[in-house]
């Protein structure tokens, strides 16, 4: 796409004289080219990297160890994803992930949704507003500082497993969401919700009914953001979940650092499986995603 | 009516008790004792903390892990800025090269890690053999001294694009006439750039600064990916070092470590909400 929009739009009739005052800015009849191609060279950055995962993923093991990263398989092979796939045991790793993910989009979005109606709707309630604050404080506490409590607290309640790795990425995302959520909220008007209430509907019913559907531009933010917190999640997941058939993808990762070492064909197809969902993932939702982080950040 | 309201906020407080206020308080209460991580222990005052000032090992992983996070906030900021300007002027592309910049941020950090791990340990060295760099023949990542590079870099290159966002929003949060009117008295582009854009997105730079900060003294999973804390413990960060508490035998004294450390992360909070706030109240 980024070729193909790039070459379409054909070179820029740009006066000389004009052009050397536009350099960084541009304007709309002269774009700026320079910048373009800067622009174009600094993305080397960010894909070769991505570009040398495809390519070892698809060669052989031989071709995989003679140190040419960023040379094209030749012949193409999956043998790297069929040995991967055995190695990790991806289907359980992958039904993991995917557990512990789906748990902690739902979560979150469920508690941090009703949570943030109840704070926003009785803010002049002081119970509410301590309780905003009380969930807020946890935004900038770092993992490290809990961790060896909590591995302990889960271990003593039997949950040291995926369940407890699903129940504590709510918690940790709870702050941010519970704020998005919000001051999104406080954006709409009660109107609605009154006449509703007016006409018998229960507090839940507006909830269900006219509240939470008016939120789903901010639940799609905050369930992506969820998405993406669990789903590459390393340090919960190794430090919490004792059993290790229990791991998910990312952890699973490890076992290429210390018994395959050589099989780099089949550590990077096993790289390119565990990330490629997140990538798909942003690769749709990218308009909430940019949103997210300056809403997140600013407000 | 009201009653639902506290239904709806009331479960979500008991399990966030449960879940960080408890190990917090059980956390900090514990840095004060001489327990081990299980049985029997007695409380012994501040004995933990005074001995962590004259601890090497603590002192050299917040040396690493202070030194590295001012480092990398550095980096970050001044490529993220750049990015930013040019992202948001006049280009073709913008969508999609907006797209490319942002990626890094949904790779998970341990598998990124791993894939530079065998970038820095097979290709750079295959360069740097080539182009005749003792330096870079050998592999960074053994390297004692320049082991620390290598996270800066995957660390920058995983977090520019967060902090690429907030500043795209702040430049484009200035108003176009203002431009125009420098434009109009014959200010050079760099001259645009320096008095006009970098003033008024200096409370983004203080947003980014914070936070970047904030994230990089918690850095764990890059450093395990790439150097695993060596070599040595050259690249052992307050993290790790934490960590270790669960194998150590020092539980109790590990938590007088997370206990500063959470107090570090307590000042940075105050500090960035009392930048929000006040920027909030400017616009």
């Amino acid at each position: 796409m980024t070729q193909q929009t790039f070459a379409t739009t054909g070179p820029a009739q740009v006066p000389v004289r004009r052009r050397r005052r536009l350099v960084w800015q541009g304007t709309e009849e002269h774009p700026n080219r320079p910048g373009t191609v800067v622009l174009l060279v600094c993305t080397v950055a960010v894909l070769l990297p991505l570009y040398a995962t495809v390519t070892m993923a698809f060669k052989t093991t031989a071709q995989s160890v003679n140190g040419q990263v960023f040379s094209l398989p030749s012949p193409f092979s999956v043998e790297g994803f069929v040995e991967a796939w055995r190695l990790t045991n991806f289907p359980r790793g992958f039904a993991i992930s995917v557990f512990v993910t789906t748990v902690t989009v739902l979560g979150t979005v469920a508690l941090a949704s009703m949570a943030a109606y109840a704070i926003a709707r009785n803010w002049d309630r002081r119970f509410f507003r301590a309780s905003f604050f009380y969930l807020l404080a946890a935004m900038f506490l770092p993992f490290p500082v809990l961790a060896l409590s909590q591995v302990k607290l889960t271990g003593m309640v039997n949950l040291d497993n995926p369940v407890g790795v699903a129940l504590l990425h709510v918690m940790f995302q709870l702050s941010f969401s519970v704020l998005l959520f919000t001051a999104f909220v406080r954006g709409l008007p009660e109107e609605l919700e009154e006449s509703a209430k007016l006409e018998g509907a229960s507090t839940w019913t507006v909830f269900r009914r006219i509240v939470f559907p008016m939120m789903a531009p901010m639940a799609a933010t905050v369930a992506i953001f969820a998405f993406l917190a669990s789903w590459n999640d390393f340090m919960m997941p190794s430090l919490i979940t004792a059993d290790s058939t229990l791991q998910t993808l990312p952890v699973l990762q490890s076992v290429f650092q210390t018994q395959f070492s050589s099989n780099y064909n089949v550590a990077f197809a096993s790289y390119l499986m565990a990330m490629a969902p997140a990538i798909v993932v942003y690769l749709f939702t990218q308009r909430w995603v940019m949103a997210g982080v300056t809403q997140g950040a600013i407000k | 009516m009201g009653a639902t309201f506290y239904l709806f906020l009331v479960p979500s407080l008991v399990l966030f008790t449960l879940a960080i206020t408890v190990p917090a308080v059980m956390g900090i209460t514990l840095s004060f004792t001489d327990s081990v991580g299980f049985g029997e222990f007695r409380f012994i005052g501040l004995t933990n903390y005074v001995a962590m000032v004259s601890d090497p090992a603590i002192l050299s992983s917040y040396g690493f892990t202070i030194g590295f996070a001012l480092v990398t906030v550095l980096v970050v900021n001044v490529v993220a800025f750049l990015l930013a300007v040019g992202l948001t002027s006049r280009i073709r592309a913008k969508v999609a090269l907006r797209t490319v910049f942002v990626l890094p941020m949904v790779i998970s950090g341990i598998i990124i890690a791993y894939v530079f791990q065998f970038l820095f340990s097979n290709s750079l060295p295959q360069l740097g053999a080539r182009i005749g760099s003792d330096v870079l023949a050998q592999s960074l990542l053994a390297n004692e001294d320049l082991a620390w590079t290598t996270i800066v870099f995957v660390t920058a290159w995983q977090a520019i694009p967060s902090a690429l966002l907030i500043y795209i929003a702040g430049i484009l949060s200035i108003p176009g006439e203002v431009y125009e009117a420098a434009a109009m008295d014959g200010a050079s582009s760099w001259r645009r750039l320096v008095s006009i854009t970098l003033p008024l997105v200096a409370g983004y730079v203080v947003i980014n600064v914070i936070i970047g900060f904030k994230n990089f003294l918690n850095a764990y999973d890059i450093i395990v990916g790439l150097t695993n804390g060596g070599p040595g413990t050259a690249t052992r960060s307050v993290a790790m070092t934490i960590f270790s508490g669960f194998t150590g035998g020092d539980y109790a004294y590990q938590m007088a470590n997370a206990t500063i450390f959470f107090l570090i992360a307590v000042v940075l909070a105050l500090l960035q909400l009392r930048v929000t706030r006040g920027k909030a109240s400017v616009s």
